[in-house]
Parts: C-alpha cells; structure tokens; sequence
C-alpha cells in the first residue's frame, strides 16, 4: 500500500508565500486532518498533494516522487473531493462515477466491461445504484456528495484527498459522510488526508490533527494534543471548552458577552 | 443481491438519435437533389446520382445538360453544404464543451475575424477569386495562433478563459483591419459583403475537393478527443485531478475544430449560426456526452446546411438569398421554438 510524505513542501501564489516547509507523513489506513483558519493554506497543501498546482520540496506518494509521475499514474494513485465539485448539466451518476476510471482507460479507448463493473460495485457500496440514470444534478446534497465520492472510489487510488467534504451538508448528512470516509479507509487501507472546518469532527474522526497557519505547520499530532483550548483561541480568534471524551476531544463554541 | 448480477450500467439512449439524424440528412439531401428551377425529373435525378457509384451503371434518360444540372451543380452543392454544416456544428459542439461554455462557436477564438480580413485582402487587391479561399483560410489560422500566442503570454498554463478574452481581443484588432480596408475601398464592397454573408459555390466539385481534406481530418481529431471532452466538462482542474492534461486535450480540439472552422469559412464564406444553434438542438436530445453529441452534430449540422441552402435557392424566384442570411432567419426562431417548449416539458 502506498503511503504520503512531504518534505519541506513550498507553494506560492501571485508571488505571495502559500505554503512554506510542510513536513508529514500519513500511513496506509490512517486519516490525517488538516485544520486551520480561513486562508491558512489547506487547499493549497491538498492541491499540492494531487499534483494540481507547482510545489517546492519533496512529495513522495509510495515509493516514487510525486513530480517524476505522470498525470495519469497520479490520478491512478491520489483522488481528490473537491470542496465543491463542478456538476456537468444533465450527465447521470453512472456516467459521472465513470470519469473515476479515466486513469485506467487508454488514451484513445473507451471504457470495458470491467470499467463498467467496478463503477456498478461502487455504486452499490455506496447506495447510489437506484440512481445511476438519474442525473447528479437532480439528487440531494448528501446523495451528490455521495456521487462524488464514487467517483473518487472509482479512481481505486489509495490516496484519498477530501476537501471539506461536509460543505453544504446537514448535520445528520455530515456525519454519514464523514462515517463512509472512516468505513471505506478502514475496508481499503486507504490513506485519508482531508480539510475540516468542524474542529470535533476532526478530533473525532482523524488518527492526526495537524494545524496550519498561514501556511506553516503550527502542531501536529493526536487530536486531544493539538486541539487545546488555548491552541483553538491563540489560532482561530476563538473562544471555546474542549471537553475530554473518550472518543475524542470535543470542540465547543462559547459565547464571551462583555 | 452481488454486484456481478446487476446490469452492467443504465441503458443509455446513444444509438437512437443517430439514426434519427442520418434519416434527417437523407431526406434533407434527397429534397436538395430533386427541388430546383430547372425541373429535372426527381426520379431521374436520383437514378442519374446512382449511376456515378462506382461498378453500377444505370441509365437515367436525361439528357446531357439535365445530367450535367444533376451532377455537376445540385450534387456537389448539396455535398459541398453538408460538408461545411457538419464541419461547423461539430466544430462548434468541440468549442463550447472544450470551454465549458454554451456561446461558444466555431468563430469564438478569431477564425471569422481572420477569413473576413484574410478574404477582403484578396477582394480589395483585385487578386483572382481563386486566391480567396487560402487567403481567408490564413488569416483564419493567424488569428487562432494569435490568440494562442496572446493567451500564452503570462506563463504557458493560462485558463481557457484567458483565451476567450485573448480571442475576443485578436478578433476586435482583425475585425477593425478588415472594416478599414473595406471602407477604403468602396467599390468591392459589395463583394466583400457578399463574400461576409456567406453563400456555397456552383463552381462544381472543386471547393468539395478543396474542403474535404481538412473536413475529414478536423472530424477525426474531434472524434479522437470525444471521451476526453466529457471529462473536461468537470473543469480543468478537476479533470486533471483524474488524470487528464486539459492543456494539452483544449490545444488539440481547438487545433482540429480550427481547422476544419478555417477551411469551411474559407470555402463558403462566414455562415452565421450552424455552429451554436445544431448542438444545442443536438444536446437537448442527446444529453451532454460529446460521444453521442459530436456524430449527431455532423450529421445535424450538414441536414440543416442542406436545408438551408435548399431555401435559400429555392425561395426566391429569379435569385438566390444569401445563405448566412437564411441560417440565422430560420435558425433563431426554430431555436426559440425548440428552448420554449424544452423548457415546458421539463418544468
């Protein structure tokens, strides 16, 4: 299985300093999650990763660096959720879950049987098979995030990259996603690395929580050590209790009235 | 119930529209052989047409000069349209799903722009007709280069909308260069009008010969980059998140769909409207896959040029309208037609 790891990883933007001197490293079957305030560089750190945008320093995905790979061996290996997906009009969910098997299909070629199998066994571990001919565009939020997933699952990249991937979701719809991504990397082995805004979320659902701040590594480690209360209000600007539980540290806003 | 038991996707409705289409191009091209002023038998005609198939041989009793009406005019006319049709509305089809947007035609990155200037340089200079295909062709290129060029200057990766704008400002420069030399010299305006508004050549089987080179070799290349257009609809960076390089699939496709744009408008001047109104028609039916959508396109866009020039040479006794002019009168209000009563149904 293939693990990530970052060494001094540097990214600019309009001549501005993004990122400067990420170090990490994520094992097969962990889930490593990225908080920070807005602007602090956690798009740019996963952009990086799936090899989308120019980095400095060194990305190694398995056993190969990131910059020596081609396109098509990256995506064969890293799927990226974006943070808000661009839904083509009128295309259905099969065929959206299908654009996942791009790495796979020969340049010129187009999709075989075993494409279309696998995108069906997806489809079906995710409870989306009943919509395959409907359009992404006509299902909820959390079935389309769902789709989105497949689509990522269909990719059978052992890197996984979600980008606040509870945006615009319910409560409840926010909880099963995050549950999927916990069961799936479980299932696979995969290598989770995701952005969350919901700091209890992160703490209950990351092996790791690391803290980035204006594009520096501020903390990294179990939630219960980065997530303290007066690391939360130094970095966010914000005042809040961290309640110690067993699974996990939870992150609770409190209202200061002056 | 295991996945190996389930069917292997939805059924997905790919061959239908194009056999619909191939029907419409039949009879579309079937009307243009048989309708004209000249009153030839349309049977005759038909069996006159069969007769040139290589290994048939087929007497059709007409006389000479009907023959010759048949199949050194209506025919190569009707081939000529259909060529040109399909070579705009696929390269149109190519535009708007390379750039992710439905105003795109074939003209967007300059072609017009540069045939208008590279044909009125012709005009104006009092060169022989025949220089006016390659010179409107060149200029069409030029301006699509131009574009690359300008696009390109800020760094190598620019987005596909700086392009847009690259061509929106390259098609401004050419436009006001044509407008001047235009102005300059009035007595060919007419002809450079004429030229502007487009019109497809009786001059017999040589513009078919000419066109049918890059026509062939632009569908091709379109046709190639078909699975590839459907990944792009997700946006560049997605698309490259799966493994696709968007630079290098907008440079080919806008590669091919410029230059079967160049060759057609080269041949038959700036035929408004084939290459946004058919695929979206074509789209409404077929849904966004650019696997369906770009076979039906060539086959819509040629039954449609077809049709068009079949009114347009046939509506007005004693002359002929501009076929620019009946693309867009026809075109915009059965466009209008179809997005009106789409938009009831699916409401």
């Amino acid at each position: 299985m293939t693990g990530v790891s970052c060494r001094g990883v540097t990214a600019r933007y309009n001549g501005a300093t993004v990122l400067s001197g990420v170090d990490l490293a994520v094992r097969p079957g962990e889930w490593l999650v990225v908080v920070g305030p807005n602007g602090a560089g956690k798009t740019t750190l996963l952009r990086a990763l799936a090899g989308v945008i120019p980095a400095g320093g060194d990305i190694v995905l398995g056993d190969q660096k990131l910059n020596q790979m081609r396109r098509r061996e990256v995506a064969a290996r890293v799927a990226v959720v974006p943070q808000t997906p661009v839904v083509p009009d009128g295309v259905t969910v099969f065929d959206y879950v299908m654009l996942g098997r791009t790495p796979y299909i020969p340049y010129w070629g187009m999709e075989g049987p075993a494409d279309r199998q696998r995108v069906t066994t997806v489809l079906e571990r995710l409870d989306l098979l009943s919509f395959a001919g409907r359009t992404v565009s006509s299902l909820s939020g959390g079935e389309r995030q769902r789709a989105v997933l497949a689509r990522a699952l269909a990719q059978d990249a052992s890197i996984l990259l979600l980008d606040e991937p509870t945006t615009a979701l319910d409560l409840g719809h926010q909880q099963q996603v995050l549950e999927l991504v916990d069961g799936l990397r479980r299932e696979a082995g995969l290598v989770v690395i995701s952005t969350l805004h919901d700091l209890t979320f992160a703490a209950q659902f990351g092996d790791r929580v690391l803290l980035l701040v204006a594009g520096e590594v501020i903390a990294e480690g179990r939630p219960g050590q980065v997530l303290r209360a007066e690391v939360v209000s130094e970095h966010f600007g914000a005042t809040v209790e961290v309640i110690e539980r067993p699974d996990g540290p939870v992150v609770l806003p409190v209202r200061t009235r002056g | 119930m295991s996945a190996a038991t389930l069917p292997l996707g939805p059924p997905r409705p790919r061959l239908g529209p194009v056999v619909v289409s191939v029907g419409v191009l039949m009879v579309a091209a079937f009307g243009s052989l048989v309708l004209g002023p000249a009153g030839v038998d349309p049977w005759r005609a038909i069996v006159e047409v069969l007769d040139h198939i290589p290994l048939v041989s087929l007497d059709s009793g007409l006389s000479s000069q009907e023959a010759a009406i048949v199949w050194q005019i209506r025919v190569p006319r009707l081939v000529l349209a259909g060529l040109v049709g399909a070579t705009l509305a696929g390269s149109g089809a190519a535009y708007q799903g390379v750039f992710r947007n439905p105003l795109a035609d074939p003209y967007l990155l300059g072609v017009a722009a540069g045939a208008g200037l590279g044909a009125t340089i012709a005009i104006v200079s009092g060169l022989p007709t025949s220089t006016i295909p390659p010179l409107a062709f060149t200029g069409a290129v030029v301006a699509v280069v131009a574009a690359f060029g300008l696009a390109s200057l800020g760094g190598s990766r620019r987005s596909g909308a700086t392009l847009i704008l690259s061509g929106v400002a390259v098609a401004a420069f050419f436009t006001a260069m044509q407008t001047y030399l235009q102005q300059q010299h009035a007595d060919t305006i007419r002809q450079v009008f004429s030229w502007i508004l487009g019109r497809l050549g009786t001059t017999g089987w040589g513009d078919v010969r000419t066109l049918v080179p890059y026509a062939v070799v632009s569908w091709l290349v379109l046709f190639a980059y078909r699975r590839h257009l459907d990944v792009m609809a997700v946006g560049e960076e997605e698309a490259s998140t799966l493994g696709i390089d968007p630079v290098r699939v907008r440079l080919m496709v806008v590669a091919g769909a410029t230059l079967g744009a160049a060759a057609a408008v080269a041949v038959s001047g700036l035929i408004a409207f084939v290459g946004i109104i058919v695929p979206h028609i074509v789209r409404l039916a077929t849904g966004p896959s650019h696997r369906v959508l770009l076979p039906v396109s060539l086959t819509g866009g040629a039954a449609f040029l077809m049709t068009a020039d079949l009114v347009a040479r046939t509506v007005q006794s004693g002359g002929e309208l501009p076929i620019g002019v009946v693309t867009a009168f026809v075109g915009a209000p059965f466009f209008a037609f179809i997005l009106a009563t789409r938009r009831e149904v699916s409401a």
